[in-house]
């Protein structure tokens, strides 16, 4: 097994590299936000050294080169012979950036080192004080790094039933590097008396010391067919030992010595006593999928279930008689409910907490309060509002875009605040939460406000309004969402990116989502963006429309109700509207938009079905409601093309296909449509 | 495949015997002792991971190695294969070097 491909271990150092830069970061700003906390500096520093040692490890010297100048800046800082500025946060946070595109180029093979990262380096260089200047050579900071590892391998009982045999590792191991069997300990699982002693378990573990520049991948391998089989605690022998509790065991019972000692018995309490707090590890939340042990369980336990009801059914199938009828529906319904429950747990896994997004923004915020002059309090609520994983993916720029906006449009200087008789710090405030099947973000500031003139100056300018048209602060915020409006004259370098909201929009409805202001003025703006809960699945409401099914999700429906003709006007133009909780709406009548044969024309013979949308309502006419029903959404323009009003298509229990009505698509159409 | 891993082993010096099945080569160890079994995961009449679960049952193999043989795809069958009593796996497809150096790796 010698040649073992690295590359799937380089993944796993990348994902960490990047774990620990975020970790490094959000320490650098709460530093710089004037915590005197030493932990963050600990916690910096650990990221930082980790990076290095990874990086090492896998050669990629460059990486490794880089950060061992920080680290030893950062050294210093630990140590108290350096203190904490505003300078050294800003050049430390530059470094974070430079590591990023370090180990982005690293992944793909790019050259490392460019003249931005070598500057930053020099610059680095010249802060580390005096006899540290010769900087240490990427290579023997490797060589210095790696010295070994140390290895507790617990045995569980059924290891030797396996036909794994613990010398064999040893065996291998030996091949690697020098190894040393620091210590072998019997597990408390062992009975205490030797009658009850299976000869045929194992019940034994054991500390080795493997010694040699050997790659961590190289050990793991050895253990590859053991997983399951042992515990496995692996790290550094130059590292202090980590706060498991293995590892904490075989710290905590004194220095190792390098021939076989007389077996130990492990004691519960040489754990308490043992633990380092110095050696608690950092946990950060990562741009890898971690799904939560909880849902793991949840998936094994409704498998069982299924399981169960799979068997009880089978059973009924093998001697089937009429009279077991009652039994078999009890069976099927159980299995529905089994379905839907294990659907929903799997949907689970794909659910991502927001806070890996929310993370970036204190960095944001950070950069665009020293470019701008401004002043800005950031809030953070509901980090731990689960997203689909796709939706979290692509929602991140949108809110990059909005967070922009607010600081540089919506947050006045502090001058202007003061003035104002507001307080010279703004506050922006991310907020995400639940609300029925929709998850909500918000982002909310105190400033000015939309610029009601100015927006409708520029509208006017770009023609997409005209001078007569009165205009409630509704259209006036609906405005900035519209294609063509772009506040370009008035955009920094921060906000006007060539991104204007109209693409925030097309991003978010893209997801299925919708986007909305709402803005006082003097007292500030709030984006609310609504998303739905997971991308795939949606609750729907089957409608007949002729020999067609259209299922209406349900999150949209206000109501269905029967309308009397009487109760239906005609307006100007030929549409048609009826009165609905003090307001006019539009009926369309889906027949005629969808252009079905065979419908019900009669608006008091069919239903109305009424829909909302980004607050506009519309009565769609349909024949009839056949039921609720959880719609698989599949996408129409992989299969046909895309069809306005339509957002995809799904497939029945009866096997016939239905297409799913584009609620925000059908509205915008909702021009009304004539009386057939 | 069978042949190729029987040709190899032997070119190495090792004792070979052949079966056909999972049900075969329980026969088959019934009638002697070996060192090492290899068993591939796909096997008509008995398949690997079933045979592995029966000759871990017996005795005589309580500790004796059990190499599968699977496809990389499969990883739940190398997990089934564990559960069922399996030493270790090799991935097919091997070139014979890969096939000696577990064997000698699992022997010694």
């Amino acid at each position: 097994m010698s040649a073992v491909d690295l590359s799937q271990f380089h993944k796993t150092f990348f994902d960490e590299s990047r774990e620990g830069l975020d970790a490094m970061e959000a320490a650098l700003l709460a530093l710089d936000a004037g915590s005197a906390d030493t932990e963050l500096v600990h916690t910096i520093f650990r990221a930082a050294h980790s990076i290095k040692g990874g990086a090492a490890t896998f050669g990629f010297t460059d990486v490794a080169a880089f950060t061992h100048v920080a680290e030893s800046l950062l050294e210093e800082v630990r140590s108290g012979r350096r203190p904490v500025d505003a300078e050294l946060t800003e050049l430390l946070l530059r470094s974070v950036d430079c590591l990023r595109v370090m180990l982005d180029r690293s992944s793909s093979g790019q050259p490392v080192v460019d003249a931005a990262s070598e500057d930053l380096r020099a610059e680095l260089v010249r802060l580390v004080s005096g006899a540290t200047a010769a900087v240490a050579t990427p290579v023997t900071s490797a060589a210095a790094n790696v010295t070994g590892w140390e290895i507790v391998f617990t045995a569980l009982p059924h290891l030797l039933q396996t036909g794994n045999d613990p010398l064999r590792l040893f065996r291998e191991l030996q091949q690697l590097g020098r190894l040393e069997v620091v210590r072998a300990f019997i597990v408390d699982a062992a009975p205490e008396r030797l009658a009850e002693v299976d000869p045929t378990a194992c019940y034994l573990g054991w500390v080795l010391h493997l010694h040699g520049n050997v790659a961590r991948a190289d050990v793991d391998a050895v253990f590859d067919w053991l997983d399951g089989d042992c515990e496995l605690v692996i790290h550094p022998l130059a590292e202090p030992p980590v706060a498991t509790v293995a590892g904490v065991l075989a710290a905590a019972e004194g220095s190792p010595s390098p021939l076989p000692l007389p077996l130990q018995r492990r004691r519960a309490t040489d754990t308490a006593a043992g633990s380092k707090p110095e050696s608690a590890a950092v946990s950060v939340e990562g741009s890898s999928i971690r799904v939560g042990i909880d849902k793991i369980d949840a998936l094994i336990n409704m498998m069982g279930e299924l399981v169960i009801t799979q068997s009880m059914l089978s059973e009924i199938g093998e001697t089937f008689q009429p009279s077991q009828l009652t039994r078999l529906r009890e069976g099927l319904v159980q299995l529905e409910r089994n379905t839907r429950e294990l659907q929903e747990s799997v949907m689970r896994i794909r659910m991502l907490p927001i806070g890996s997004i929310f993370n970036r923004f204190p960095r944001l915020v950070h950069d665009l309060e020293r470019k701008l002059g401004k002043r800005v309090k950031l809030e953070l609520h509901g980090e731990h509002t689960e997203l689909d994983k796709t939706v979290l993916e692509k929602i991140g720029d949108p809110l990059v875009h909005l967070v922009r906006n607010a600081i540089d449009h919506g947050l006045e200087s502090p001058e202007r605040r003061r003035a104002a008789g507001k307080s010279e710090t703004g506050t922006l405030r991310l907020d995400a939460y639940h609300e029925g099947s929709n998850i909500v973000v918000q982002i909310s500031d105190d400033g000015a406000g939309l610029n009601r003139e100015a927006i409708i100056a520029k509208a006017l300018h770009s023609g997409l309004i005209n001078a007569s048209q009165e205009l409630g602060d509704a259209d006036v915020a609906e405005l900035i969402f519209q294609p063509g409006f772009s506040t370009a004259a008035a955009a920094t370098d921060l906000s006007g990116r060539g991104v204007g909201m109209d693409v925030v929009r097309r991003n978010v409805r893209d997801l299925g989502g919708s986007v909305g202001v709402r803005s006082v003025s003097g007292k500030g703006s709030t984006f609310t963006i609504a998303l739905p809960l997971t991308l795939a699945i949606i609750d729907g409401l089957v409608t007949a429309v002729g020999d067609e099914r259209y299922i209406v999700p349900l999150i949209s429906i206000v109501e269905s109700l029967r309308l009397r003709s009487d109760s239906v006007r005609r307006i100007a133009g030929g549409g048609e509207v009826f009165h609905f909780r003090d307001a006019y709406l539009p009926i369309l009548r889906l027949h005629q938009a969808f252009a079905c044969a065979d419908a019900v024309t009669d608006i008091e013979r069919g239903i109305v079905v009424v829909v909302e949308e980004d607050g506009r309502r519309v009565g769609l006419l349909v024949d009839d409601l056949l039921g609720q029903q959880q719609a698989v959404v599949k996408s129409l323009e992989a299969h046909y093309r895309r069809v306005q009003g339509v957002s995809g298509a799904t497939i029945l229990s009866d096997g016939s296909v239905a297409l799913i009505v584009d609620v925000g698509g059908v509205v915008r159409l909702g021009r009304p449509c004539k009386a057939a | 495949m069978r042949g190729m891993v029987a040709f190899t082993l032997r070119g190495a010096g090792h004792a070979v015997t052949e079966a056909e099945n999972g049900l075969l080569a329980l026969d088959v160890a019934r009638g002697g002792a070996f060192d090492l079994v290899l068993a591939d995961v796909n096997m008509p009449v008995m398949d690997g991971i079933s045979m592995v679960r029966e000759l871990r049952a017996m005795d005589a193999y309580r500790g004796v190695p059990i190499l599968m043989l699977t496809t990389e795809s499969h990883t739940e069958k190398k997990m089934e294969g564990k559960a069922a009593g399996a030493t270790g796996w090799l991935v097919k497809p091997f070139d014979p070097e890969q096939l000696l150096a577990t064997v000698k790796r699992v022997l010694g």
